[in-house]
């Protein structure tokens, strides 16, 4: 009993059990949302989709964990991303010809190009987060500034045009299949993966929770809580590079415009769902992953009922609401009995 | 009134020395503007900033209110973008008269106001995720309305927008008259009403506004309400300054209007700010556009890179000045008056 | 005394938290024209008895009278309606804003258009000030002036809203000399106005100087009321304090010996911070507890702050064996071999959210760094066997820190120290809000670490405690250090000094 307990009080279940309930929906209300097929080896469907669709997401959502964990918010992860799907276009080439589809070479070798927007992508979160933690402007103020001029960034490396790729080893990464399932789920994974064991197999983790819970207290255990802020803003901006690319990679272009547009609500958004707390502290990726996982699913059950795609800018929006306001809720029925006002929490994001 | 101490400046610049700073910014970008391009120092370079730039002054406003009391509102885009479309829907599609018209658009920025406000005040909302939650709405509530891109094609309405107030050989436009006069309305409003107080009290120190009685909580869903208001008066500018609409509109406002708060001497801290250095603020973004407009060969997006870079530079500038305050921490003196005569210092009185 | 005298009166002021009874039927008195000192130590109720009065917190029983007419205040507003003003510690103004709008915000006088009338205002806030004998720029902002002119803004603000009864908590805590002296001439002012002002304060010397009627609370309960003058120093200590001087202290109940060589660990000149704490000099030796003995609010945790370098000291020289260092930050103390265990263990030692074992190795992790982690067996084995040697309470090492009680939350901070090994251990308040086994315990470690050979610096307000296994104690009054006490430390000794050391030289 005690574990089962244990094991309810965990981050995830709230999102797991959220992302069951639409599942179930979805079982009774919409029709071939669970339909699978086989083609050439490749498995297609609205699943996939699903999968495949929520892979930019993912990395946003890993990225924003950390941030979030600080209790600190990232704001540029969109244009980040857009920034660093143009420098990949920019390296790799496009063909402005109407001959697609021939298997034309890239300018740099692609692990250069691909290199490079990742670097440019992580020196924007280096720099947000020098910004925040060595400058000391306001996480939002800082990162809201790279949100408007990244996009002015990205048009410059791509000279204000959507570069088309046609070099096709390029777009394995997102749209190629290894055993039936897309790629970039694999990646997602590994990176996943990876991002794990530096938070758990490192001391990171521990110093990240620590100064997010109580920066005073860190401080004074000997922690340059700086460090651990700045940090989490470069694997923000490494993960909105990676992202990029991706999008890049599946588009095969890369517009300046809207490549990763209004993804910061969608990575916010996942990251609270999983169970995080704005506040900072304890983190869970596990149950980021899940948040977007929930988030890109909640998108295609809407595509797929036949509302107009703009509507989901609303309906996010008005689950943020909700969301927050449920937070809010909790807490004050929970406290009612003992203190009269209680500032709520909300959304709250901590100094 | 004359000073206690010798200062090393006059009161009066002493007290508005960030006004004076974007007026003295203002006008070195209009100089090198001048001094780079032929036909830039005229008059009506001057007032096209005005005609250009009118939805952004108005809608500067309301954001220059929400950060003196401590927020931000990053829906201030699309609100302008969606109460434009659905003006120009009601009046070109709907063909609906223009006074209820507007009286409807003006209803619905207040709506979003109000939800920022509610969300922030009774919610505990940070205001950052109340009207980006708030901006995503608008965005999409746009798109519904159509993903095509509308034509104003009212008459009168065509008519209002380009006339011109001519004087001294140049002229403004309605749209920018209307941008002058909410400025100084809401300067008056910032200066000698209550609530304009009170919105500086309450951004200066929340807990003691409260402990002094003030509405704090009135004040603050006000302060999200007229932003959502202003936005709304703004893109009845922005309407006629387009005679369109289209979803995309308004994309990175919110940058510009924080940045020109803060070019004009609001504190992100909140508790500073002036609404005529908004107006300098605004300026001095659309010196910059102009003259990459005058240049010709650089992308609109240097604009954008122009105006973060600023916002960046004066918040650092503000850091430096609060740092060195706190470091030095000279106060300033007073006279005391009838010194406490030695006796009273013994024992009890 | 005659009852149109009588101003205020509170009768039987019973509030209970959860789990405490905050005040146990309470009486205070305040008279017309009359400066009244509330006296007590931590927990004695002070805040919480004005919180009632100012409504700031609404009482479960008993009655408030002013001027004979029962009041009962449910918020701040209220209170102040009522002619009850409070002056904070914390100047609650906004220091934005001019001085003149300070005082006057929420009830500006208007011109006739409506408009606010700045003018009017600017020469009423001058007159206000005027009143109190300053002279002063009032449409400047606030904030640029000193600490000691914006308390006088708030006394002006408080006494302008034509207030019978004014609250003076802590006031003088940021003021030099002589601007006490300008605080309390505006005081003796409105004395005579006919106002009655409740005086907060710490400062023993201030008390006397300025009070008519002292009324001294402890542990919820009332103590005591009388004139100042009819109240020897040495009672008004002992009374806060619940120590008898009669029974006496025997100081063989100490549990530490003697120690006969003294080797240097630390040693520092000078080390003081304007505005925070007088400068004094001081030395800690291996082996040997340093206690620091004192009433609330006379400076000894500010002291220890800076021996850790959370503060900066106005420069200090200091020496750690011997050698000239410099510490400006805590990870310099804690690379000079220093642990520090903080007096509020909520916001600057536990954290909350991790667990136990986490709190326990976060020092010694942070010293070895991101990449060097330590294994998860090994971090189990250690909090483990601090656990054990400790004697902390837990199911396991995995709870979390914040579920524990306050006296094993404080092992758990000494536990984190005591893994990186300092040489030096600074202990703010260790067996405060401890339960009295626990408090034993922690004692009893203190003087092992001391006789294995560390040198400890033991910071209480309990002076029994400090008495008990302190081989020397510094006494501290009024943000600087008095007296220092060696052999027969006795807690009557230390009453001694801090009511009576330094009195010829009283009135500077």
């Amino acid at each position: 009993m005690d574990k089962i307990k244990a094991l309810l009080r965990r981050k995830e279940v709230l999102s797991i059990a959220a992302l069951s309930l639409l599942l179930l929906f979805n079982v009774f209300f919409t029709p071939g949302f669970f339909s699978l097929e086989l083609k050439e080896g490749h498995f297609y469907g609205s699943l996939i989709d699903v999968l495949k669709r929520g892979a930019p997401l993912m990395f946003m959502a890993i990225g924003m964990t950390f941030v979030i964990a600080t209790g600190s918010t990232d704001i540029s992860v969109g244009s980040v991303a857009a920034i660093a799907g143009a420098v990949a276009a920019q390296m790799i080439g496009g063909d402005f010809s109407a001959t697609a589809g021939t298997a034309a070479s890239s300018l740099t070798p692609l692990p250069l190009a691909i290199g490079a927007a990742l670097l440019t992508a992580t020196l924007c979160g280096v720099w947000n987060g020098f910004l925040v933690s060595y400058l000391g402007v306001q996480a939002l103020i800082a990162t809201l500034m790279l949100q408007v001029a990244g996009r002015g960034i990205a048009q410059l490396v791509t000279r204000g045009n959507v570069i088309t790729m046609y070099y096709k080893p390029f777009f394995e990464f997102g749209t190629g299949y290894f055993l039936g399932l897309p790629i970039c789920i694999y990646v997602v994974l590994a990176v996943a993966l990876i991002a794990y064991l530096f938070s758990k197999k490192t001391s990171y983790g521990l110093f990240l929770e620590s100064s997010g819970s109580n920066r005073s207290s860190t401080r004074y255990a000997g922690i340059k809580v700086q460090t651990m802020i700045w940090i989490a803003f470069a694997i923000s901006g490494l993960m909105a590079g990676i992202a990029g690319v991706l999008i890049a990679s599946e588009v095969k272009a890369a517009d300046a415009n809207n490549a990763g547009l209004n993804y910061e609500l969608d990575a916010i958004l996942a990251v609270v769902l999983g169970g995080n707390s704005m506040k900072g502290g304890r983190f869970s990726l596990a149950g980021s992953l899940i948040g977007a996982l929930l988030v890109q699913a909640l998108t295609t059950t809407i595509y797929m009922k036949g509302v107009p795609a703009q509507t989901i800018l609303v309906v996010k929006a008005v689950v943020v609401i909700l969301v927050g306001i449920i937070q809010t809720t909790n807490y004050r029925k929970l406290l009612a009995r003992f203190v009269k006002k209680q500032p709520s929490e909300a959304f709250e994001v901590g100094k | 009134m004359k000073s206690l101490q010798k200062r090393r400046m006059p009161a009066f610049v002493y007290r508005n020395i960030t006004f004076l700073v974007a007026v003295f910014l203002f006008i070195v970008f209009f100089g090198l503007g001048s001094a780079l391009f032929t036909n830039f120092f005229s008059l009506q370079v001057f007032c096209n900033l005005l005609i250009d730039n009118s939805y952004l002054l108005i809608a500067a406003i309301g954001s220059t209110m929400v950060v003196i009391i401590g927020g931000i509102d990053l829906s201030v885009g699309a609100v302008i973008a969606f109460c434009n479309m659905a003006l120009t829907y009601m009046l070109s599609i709907m063909k609906m008269p223009i006074i209820p018209a507007i009286m409807i658009v003006l209803c619905i920025g207040s709506l979003f106001g109000m939800l920022h406000g509610w969300l922030v005040t009774f919610k505990g909302f940070q205001p950052f995720i109340a009207t980006l939650a708030g901006q995503f709405i608008a965005r999409g509530a746009c798109y519904l309305i159509t993903v095509d891109t509308i034509f104003v094609d009212n008459p009168l309405i065509v008519k209002i927008a380009i006339f011109k107030f001519r004087f001294f050989g140049s002229f403004i436009s309605i749209g920018a008259a209307l941008a002058l006069v909410m400025i100084i309305v809401f300067q008056i409003v910032a200066d000698n009403t209550q609530f304009g107080r009170n919105v500086y009290a309450v951004g200066g120190n929340e807990q003691s506004a409260n402990l002094m009685g003030l509405p704090v909580r009135r004040t603050k869903f006000l302060t999200y309400t007229l932003s959502g208001f202003l936005s709304a008066v703004a893109s009845l500018a922005f309407m006629l300054y387009v005679l369109s609409a289209t979803g995309t509109h308004g994309d990175g406002l919110h940058l510009d209007a924080v940045a020109s708060a803060v070019i004009g001497g609001a504190l992100t801290s909140g508790g500073v700010g002036l609404i005529a250095g908004t107006l300098f603020g605004v300026l001095t973004q659309g010196t910059i556009r102009t003259m990459i407009t005058f240049q010709g060969t650089l992308s609109s997006w240097w604009a954008k890179i122009a105006t973060a870079f600023l916002l960046l530079l004066f918040i650092l500038i503000q850091r430096a000045i609060v740092t060195n305050r706190e470091r030095s921490r000279v106060a300033k003196k007073v006279e005391v008056i009838d010194p406490v005569p030695a006796a009273e210092t013994q024992g009890v009185g | 005394m005659p009852e149109e005298k009588v101003l205020l009166q509170m009768n039987n002021i019973v509030k209970i938290y959860p789990g405490v009874r905050a005040l146990n039927n309470v009486n205070f008195t305040l008279q017309k024209g009359e400066i009244h000192s509330l006296c007590g130590e931590n927990g004695a109720g002070k805040s919480t008895l004005i919180k009632i009065l100012t409504g700031a917190e609404p009482r479960d029983g008993g009655d408030i009278f002013l001027n004979g007419n029962p009041v009962f205040p449910k918020t701040p507003m209220d209170a102040q309606k009522l002619g009850v003003s409070t002056v904070y510690q914390e100047i609650n103004l906004c220091p934005n804003l001019s001085v003149a709008e300070n005082i006057f915000i929420g009830r500006q006088p208007r011109k006739k258009i409506g408009g606010i009338d700045w003018k009017k205002m600017n020469s009423l806030s001058e007159t206000a000030m005027a009143r109190l004998n300053i002279k002063m720029d009032v449409a400047d902002a606030l904030g640029e002036y000193s600490v000691a002119i914006q308390q006088m803004v708030a006394i002006a603000r408080a006494v302008d809203t034509n207030s019978k009864v004014l609250v003076l908590d802590e006031p003088t805590s940021s003021l030099d000399t002589k601007e006490v002296r300008q605080l309390f001439h505006a005081m003796r002012n409105l004395k005579k106005q006919g106002m009655g002002i409740i005086f907060i304060s710490h400062f023993i010397d201030q008390i006397y100087e300025i009070t008519d009627r002292v009324t001294i609370l402890r542990n919820g309960n009332y103590i005591d009321s009388r004139p100042i003058k009819d109240l020897p120093r040495m009672d008004l200590i002992s009374k806060m304090i619940g120590k008898d001087i009669a029974a006496g202290e025997s100081y063989k109940d100490r549990i530490d010996g003697e120690r006969t060589e003294k080797k240097k660990f630390y040693s520092a000149k000078n080390l003081g911070k304007r505005g925070v704490i007088s400068p004094s000099d001081i030395t800690i030796n291996y082996g040997e507890v340093l206690g620091f003995a004192g009433l609330l609010g006379c400076g000894r945790t500010e002291t220890a702050r800076l021996i850790f370098g959370i503060d900066r000291p106005d420069d200090a020289e200091i020496e750690i064996k011997g050698k000239k260092v410099k510490i400006n930050s805590p990870a310099d103390a804690i690379r000079q071999g220093m642990g520090f265990c903080p007096e509020d263990r909520k916001t600057d030692g536990i954290i909350a959210n991790l667990t136990v074992r986490e709190n326990i190795i976060l020092a010694l992790q942070g010293r070895e760094g991101i990449f060097k982690r330590i294994p998860l067996a090994r971090q189990v084995e250690i909090a483990n066997y601090y656990i054990k040697l400790l004697s902390i309470a837990t199911p396991s090492c995995e709870q979390l820190a914040g579920n524990l009680s306050g006296g094993n939350q404080q092992k758990v901070i000494l536990a984190r120290w005591l893994t990186i090994n300092p040489e030096l251990l600074l202990l703010d308040e260790p067996t405060r809000g401890i339960d009295v086994g626990a408090k034993a315990e922690i004692m009893n470690i203190v003087v092992r670490l001391s006789n294995e050979g560390k040198a400890i610096l033991f910071i209480s307000s309990e002076l029994d405690e400090v008495a008990r296994c302190s081989g020397r104690v510094l006494v501290f009054r009024d943000r600087s250090l008095i007296g220092e006490l060696e052999g027969e430390v006795s807690t009557r000794r230390i009453m001694e000094t801090i009511a009576y050391a330094g009195q010829e030289e009283a009135h500077g």
